[in-house]
């Protein structure tokens, strides 16, 4: 029954977030924009005390629950282990050096803000690198053939959606992340959250405690060790009637196995079946209490900490111009809080309606979201990346704000203008939802030639996106390393 | 123009389908089979519906030949005897596909109508290759009627410049008395000047014009704006004065006035359900007597079905009904359209603007009744989605009206006289809009 359950929120909640992540009409994120919100590392970097809390409170409760039914990665590695891993499961000792190994390099990784680190070993981002990078194409091109079939019906429940490349290293880590994931769940089940997940390690820490845990009844037991080979994350010692309940995951497949129902998901906290737990319990909760506030007082000193920017914007095409600084989308505040809040999930790249958003290639910054103009521009209405994220790397703001937060400059490179040819053009005067460029009369070359009044434009692109001059626009924004109001 | 006013103007006209009964000796009697006019001045039969050539269905840069021949065939044994092209038309690419689906059948069971299209170089050498290539691309030896192409927008000095100065018009004259050229017009598009100076060369005997071709339907006819282009009444008057026959072109305007706005439609439907919009407007032109033929570009099999049921069992209109499609009229003039007829003249734009096509999408969207106004309006959400999605559909991004920058090097080549960026911009802020209104389609 609980196997059940869990099964089916599990299976509820990873459609969902899945779902989530191919979405690009914007629809369900009012209804499923929760599910993001949720996920441990994301709520940790945007400070989101609530979550946080509550999801202590359930690991200290319920053990983790989280790892089984909440986490996207690991519900697919439940998945695919059920599909290909048909050899019994059997105890394996834990790695503490590896897990705790991995656990810190992690916790440096944020405190000194490497940040593609991090991106790299979170659960929740790498699901959504690889369902961006991965699904969200063949979504989309199943999209377009309902689309085509639609057009020739002259209906619009469906419409085309262009499908491009973001960018070509965070494709390739997406899908070194798929196949190590399915190889490592293939072979040992829950390995992968069992030793490398900085988070799995991290709930370990408490779950260590959990009030509910499944327990062996050793007088109903008769040794058959059913429960053992049924054991994904290889934490059940038969032999000792003993489980690792910093690696047990909750998924209850040993309960339901168990034919003397000798394992129950019970209360037991407290209840010291030998007296070493007692000692382990007590370093543990030690252990956990610093390693939570290590995490949340990294995140704090993040918020606060003034980074010196540097780095020079990433050029993923011939078309897209040099700029001196990345953009970041409005409500990032800026590099800043972008760099050290982002874990790289693709969930608002996902959203962009507009094709602005697409991951780094920038090594520091790699697959964090950055904007540019070739595909479309900001466009005035939208907010739907500020409503998605989950860290905090782009906060909430209205409509209403959006125009006046300035997130860039456009900058004119005269030289590849036409208007200095003597071409009547004003197609970046004329489409500016600012008002910030005007035709000025240049009094050395006795021509008109658009000029940006800097501190009227935000830099939503719109110039860039509609001037007539290609590959390379002749307006073009420059990025803001930090965000302010006009 | 109020009711009492068109009551006035409409003497004329109102004599109209008396002297269209009274001509029936010129006419073929009603009944079925085709409506024919004869040409008073030679005697030509000629079939009331004519063939347009400048709509062919294309398929990328080709002509469906397959598709040329077949709708030919049908309209040849339904009896439609005239056929207009021009080298100009569908990439230049017109004459050659009319002229191959027209040489499957007697020469003389068909009239070919081309045009003197001289808009780029109007050299001597350059026009004159023009006109010779004609005769090789339609496979004939004669052209029936043959028309300066599309004069009046410029007035007298590109009249003069593209077939006075070169010497054309008095080349075409000696062509016309060897045979070559059996009947000497022009098409027109322009103010009233400009016609005014082509009768006057009429009536001063420089140049007899055997023939006009003039843009007519049941909007123009006292619609037209008066500045950049005259009522076609005014037009038809003074060449029925002149006894100069008449080819109509634009009876649809572009197909607008076969799918008309819901309202319209009801009009039509409430009066004969079985009648299309298309058939009210081709009925109202032929009520017209000085008409000779009614030019009607039928891209498809449907139209030409629906056309020759129409002019088969031809029905003049009424005084009252006349008077019916000026309100109708009226009606029409209330929708804000863009009086594109996709000609493609303008085309190809150097910034890859599709113009016709976001022209016709538009006009498409208002006519439908699909077309979002404002965010208070009853459905608005699901109108929007209506229109940007469909308008992506239609139009490439790049292709879009908001990448117009406004070079005006469409403006002159256009016979509607359309502000074209002017137009694109008005579409390109309409669309913003509807974007602006919400961030979800």
């Amino acid at each position: 029954m609980l196997k059940k359950i869990r099964i089916v929120l599990a299976v509820l909640l990873w459609l969902g977030i899945t779902a989530l992540l191919l979405d690009f009409t914007g629809v369900l994120h009012g209804w499923l924009g929760w599910m993001a919100k949720i996920q441990f590392l994301p709520a940790v970097l945007a400070l989101n005390l609530g979550i946080i809390l509550g999801l202590v409170i359930l690991t200290l409760v319920g053990g983790r629950l989280y790892c089984s039914i909440i986490c996207p990665l690991g519900v697919f590695q439940d998945g695919v282990a059920h599909l290909f891993h048909k050899r019994p499961y059997r105890f394996k000792k834990e790695l503490k050096w590896l897990r705790y190994g991995v656990l810190g390099l992690f916790i440096l990784a944020i405190i000194l803000g490497i940040n593609s680190l991090v991106a790299l070993l979170a659960p929740y981002s790498a699901w959504g690198r690889i369902v961006q990078n991965l699904f969200q194409p063949v979504y989309l091109w199943f999209n377009n053939i309902f689309a085509a079939m639609a057009e020739r019906a002259g209906n619009y429940a469906f419409y085309n959606k262009e499908i491009w490349l973001r960018s070509l290293p965070t494709f390739i880590i997406a899908v070194v992340t798929l196949i190590v994931i399915v190889v490592m769940a293939c072979r040992g089940g829950r390995d992968y959250c069992n030793t490398v997940c900085p988070v799995g390690t991290t709930l370990g820490l408490i779950s260590r405690f959990a009030m509910f845990r499944p327990v062996i009844d050793t007088e109903k037991c008769k040794n058959c060790r059913k429960c053992a080979r049924k054991c994904k994350a290889s934490c059940l010692d038969a032999v000792n009637h003993s489980i690792d309940y910093s690696r047990c995951v909750n998924c209850f497949n040993c309960i339901d196995s168990c034919e003397f129902d000798a394992l129950n998901y019970q209360f037991a906290w407290g209840k010291k079946k030998e007296a070493e737990a007692g000692s382990k319990a007590d370093k543990g909760r030690r252990a956990f209490l610093t390693g939570t506030a290590i995490a949340i007082g990294s995140a704090a000193a993040k918020a606060q900490e003034k980074k010196v920017d540097g780095g020079l914007a990433a050029v993923l095409d011939k078309k897209v111009p040099k700029r001196e600084t990345a953009i970041t989308p409005p409500g990032s505040n800026g590099h800043k809080n972008m760099y050290s809040h982002c874990t790289g999930c693709q969930l608002c790249v996902a959203q962009c309606p507009n094709n602005v958003l697409r991951p780094s290639t920038d090594l520091e910054h790699l697959m964090q979201p950055e904007s540019s103009y070739e595909r479309g521009w900001c466009r005035p209405e939208c907010t739907r990346c500020s409503q998605v994220c989950p860290t905090g790397a782009i906060r909430p703001f209205s409509k209403e704000e959006k125009s006046t937060i300035k997130i860039g400059t456009a900058t004119i490179r005269r030289d590849l203008c036409i208007a200095e040819n003597g071409e009547s053009c004003g197609n970046c005067v004329r489409r500016c939802p600012s008002g910030a460029i005007q035709m000025v009369k240049d009094e050395a070359s006795d021509i008109f030639i658009p000029s940006v009044d800097k501190e009227r434009c935000i830099g939503c692109g719109a110039c860039e996106f509609l001037c007539p001059t290609r590959p390379i626009s002749a307006i073009f924004v420059e990025g803001l390393s930090e965000h302010r109001n006009v | 123009m109020d009711r009492r006013d068109f009551l006035k103007t409409g003497i004329a006209a109102c004599a109209a389908p008396i002297i269209a009964k009274a001509t029936a000796s010129a006419s073929e009697a009603n009944g079925s089979g085709m409506q024919y006019r004869i040409n008073p001045l030679n005697g030509d039969k000629i079939s009331l519906l004519g063939y347009g050539c400048m709509r062919w269905p294309m398929n990328g840069d080709e002509i469906v030949q397959e598709k040329v021949d077949e709708m030919v065939a049908r309209a040849m044994e339904a009896g439609i005897n005239y056929y207009d092209t021009s080298p100009a038309y569908l990439r230049g690419k017109s004459e050659r596909a009319a002229g191959k689906a027209l040489s499957r059948y007697p020469r003389e069971s068909y009239f070919i109508a081309t045009k003197l299209s001289n808009f780029g170089d109007n050299s001597d050498t350059a026009s004159l290759k023009m006109y010779k290539d004609s005769f090789k691309e339609m496979n004939t030896r004669y052209f029936d009627y043959y028309l300066l192409h599309s004069i009046g927008g410029g007035g007298l000095p590109v009249f003069e410049q593209r077939y006075v100065k070169n010497g054309m018009l008095d080349f075409l004259k000696k062509e016309k008395e060897a045979g070559r050229i059996r009947n000497l017009g022009f098409s027109f598009h322009g103010n009233q000047e400009a016609f005014d100076a082509f009768m006057k060369i009429h009536d001063e005997g420089g140049t007899k014009w055997d023939f006009v071709q003039i843009q007519m339907n049941y909007v123009d006819w006292t619609h037209a704006d008066g500045v950049r282009n005259v009522n076609a009444k005014y037009l038809y008057e003074e060449l029925d004065k002149r006894e100069i026959p008449i080819v109509i072109m634009e009876p649809l305007q572009g197909g607008r006035l076969a799918s008309v706005p819901a309202n319209i439609t009801k009009e039509f439907k409430s009066r004969e359900p079985d009648s299309s919009s298309a058939s009210w407007a081709f009925r109202f032109i032929g009520s017209y007597p000085r008409v000779l033929t009614i030019l009607s570009g039928m891209s498809s099999m449907e139209p030409l079905e629906e056309n020759i049921r129409t002019f088969s069992n031809f029905r003049p209109m009424s005084e009252e009904e006349l008077e019916f499609m000026e309100k109708m009229a009226v009606l029409m003039k209330e929708y804000p359209l863009v009086e594109c007829t996709a000609c493609q003249y303008c085309m190809p734009c150097p910034y890859g603007i599709d113009i016709p096509g976001i022209f016709s999408h538009y006009n498409k969207m208002v006519t439908d009744g699909t077309f979002a106004q404002s965010p208070e309006q009853k459905d608005y959400m699901k109108l929007r989605r209506a229109y940007l999605v469909s308008y992506d559909r239609a139009i490439p991004t790049v292709r879009q009206a908001d990448h117009c920058i406004h070079c005006q090097k469409c403006v002159p080549h256009c016979p509607q006289s359309i502000r074209i960026p002017r137009e694109l911009n008005r579409i390109a802020r309409y669309v913003e809009q509807l974007k602006s209104s919400s961030d979800i389609l």
